[in-house]
């Protein structure tokens, strides 16, 4: 059994070094950029970035005043128990939201959309978003927050199977033009793009493909695998920089999450996630042990499954045949 | 502070610059302020543009730098501020209702995220001698909450909320900041769209037109979506 405190203290944690600690591996991409930029503005931009992951760890303060939408994802090991249930996690995962606003503090970004009422906490009708996905064999829960940055740098378009890659790749420079410019997506970012699914999945697997996997991420598909490094190469030879400033760096990685879609469509997503990069992940398990890290581990082979039947792998402890 | 090493000119402004030193300034210099700022943004401008409230701060004695931003901050259970970092929020939106501010407040830099239209800058700033100052990054939040030295007000903060309300910020070595136009109107950031659009053939070469159009859909690489 999962005790609810433990969950409720560590999703607490997580929300502050989200904000506050660029993740390691979008934080070495981003310095490699900076190595290899030469726009004289841009390099400015990607320098004075770099200073401020100092001075916010320094500090503990937000790396970015600008809080984004925080929202959960839920990894729930097909043993896992938790005290109080699913009902008992949101609370606590609500509440951590909430006090993590006042404590970092956090600016208090969500609002009603039509009333623009703001609860002062990053809390309200269907915020935070939470969504599950499960993993067998296991009886830990992952717990992530994402606290993606709101409003730029996403973009959804239905392709069509005769549109090909050329189309994909041709959506995927629109969009880095488009926020680029003047830098609305505060790039160089990790790009997802989703692709297939219907249109909610579409949207979905590129934004978890931009938020939930790391720098140095490869699809386990080499053919999907070589589309991500040639969107990169892409992204890079634009000709724009961070701010949209002349330079060579929009992309610091690009990952692609495919979804079996309808036979006429090929729906394609692009999402931008930011200078701040924003995540962090912990595995609780039942003995109430706690282990933090900044890869959310996502997509697995389990949840990239293709056919029908699933082959459980066998459990390490037991010798199942 | 992120007087980060470069060639660029860098220059410390006061936050009630002289037309002097305004005339000074050139697009791509880097800027840190010294003196007070305050926050406004459509929360502000609504309120005092369309509802007709008065600004209760001496405008632009006090300050003539409005900063399109709000802060992660929180008010302690005594009443006070625990602000920490300031991050900009896109100015474009804010567009309709410079020309009533300027009016109203004698603003003579607007500090922001993404610029604003070269267009405004010669219908507007210029007309009112100011000048648009765009943070860097721009979530360069944490180095920009270092140059807050103190909370002077957070006015309309119960009505508007923490994101809206207008903090009245005291700073020191507030920066980094690129100067985005000129007294005379000119861009940078349409300097640099410029710049990048003429390669964009060769970028988008071999791609092809998408099968479903999008209505209004152009194929102008100079197109902006602001
Ligand atoms: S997009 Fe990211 S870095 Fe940019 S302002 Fe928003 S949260 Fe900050």
């Amino acid at each position: 059994m999962i005790d609810i405190n433990i969950i409720h203290e560590t999703a607490g944690r997580l929300m502050a070094k989200a904000a506050i600690e660029i993740p390691d591996d979008y934080h070495a991409g981003l310095k490699k950029a900076a190595s290899q930029e030469d726009g004289d503005l841009a390099s400015f931009v990607l320098e004075a970035m770099l200073q401020n992951y100092e001075a916010a760890k320094e500090d503990r303060r937000a790396m970015c005043a600008d809080t984004g939408v925080p929202r959960w994802y839920v990894k729930l090991g097909n043993e896992a128990h938790i005290l109080g249930g699913a009902v008992a996690l949101e609370d606590v995962l609500r509440r951590a939201t909430a006090e993590a606003t006042q404590n970092v503090p956090l600016r208090p970004n969500r609002v009603h959309p039509l009333w623009r009422t703001d609860h002062n906490n990053n809390c309200g009708i269907n915020a935070p978003e939470i969504e599950y996905a499960f993993e067998p064999n296991s009886d830990w829960i992952d717990i992530t927050t994402v606290h993606k940055g709101g409003l730029f740098g996403t973009d959804y378009r239905m392709l069509f199977p005769g549109d090909g890659i050329d189309g994909i790749k041709r959506f995927f420079i629109d969009s880095l033009v488009a926020f680029g410019k003047r830098g609305l997506a505060c790039q160089p970012a990790i790009i997802g793009v989703g692709l297939g699914g219907s249109k909610d999945t579409t949207m979905l697997l590129g934004k978890r493909a931009a938020c939930l996997r790391v720098v140095g991420d490869k699809n386990p598909d080499p053919k999907v695998a070589a589309l991500e490094d040639e969107l990169v190469k892409i992204g890079n030879s634009i000709g724009m920089g961070a701010m949209g400033f002349v330079g060579n760096s929009m992309v610091v990685d690009c990952h692609v999450e495919v979804g079996y879609c309808h036979t006429g469509g090929m729906p394609m997503s692009v999402h931008a996630f930011c200078l701040s990069s924003r995540r962090a992940t912990a595995r609780i398990h039942a003995d109430g042990r706690v282990q933090e890290r900044t890869d959310p581990k996502w997509f697995t082979p389990y949840m990239r499954r293709e056919t029908v039947e699933w082959q459980m792998p066998p459990a390490p402890s037991k010798q199942s045949a | 502070m992120a007087n980060a090493t470069s060639a660029l000119k860098t220059i410390r402004l006061s936050t009630n610059p002289s037309p002097t030193a305004l005339r000074s300034l050139e697009i791509g210099n880097i800027v840190y302020l010294d003196g007070v700022v305050y926050t406004g943004r459509e929360g502000v401008y609504t309120k005092v543009i369309e509802k007709g409230a008065t600004i209760p701060l001496k405008l632009p004695s006090l300050s003539a730098t409005n900063f399109h931003c709000s802060p992660a901050a929180a008010v302690n259970t005594d009443g006070s501020y625990n602000l920490r970092a300031v991050t900009a929020t896109a100015s474009f939106r804010f567009s309709k209702w410079l020309e009533k501010w300027f009016e109203l407040s004698g603003a003579k830099l607007i500090i922001g995220k993404g610029g604003m239209s070269g267009k405004d800058y010669r219908n507007i700033f210029v007309p009112n001698g100011a000048i648009y100052l765009t943070t860097v990054g721009y979530g360069t939040g944490a180095l920009l909450g270092r140059g807050v030295k103190n909370v002077l007000d957070a006015v309309w903060l119960d009505d508007l909320g923490i994101a809206q309300a207008m903090w009245v910020l005291e700073v020191q070595n507030f920066g980094p900041f690129i100067v985005d136009s000129d007294l005379d109107g000119n861009s940078l950031f349409e300097r640099e769209n410029k710049r990048i659009s003429q390669g964009l053939d060769r970028v988008y070469e071999g791609t092809k037109s998408p099968i479903l159009k999008r209505y209004g859909e152009t194929d102008d690489r100079n197109d902006e979506v602001i």
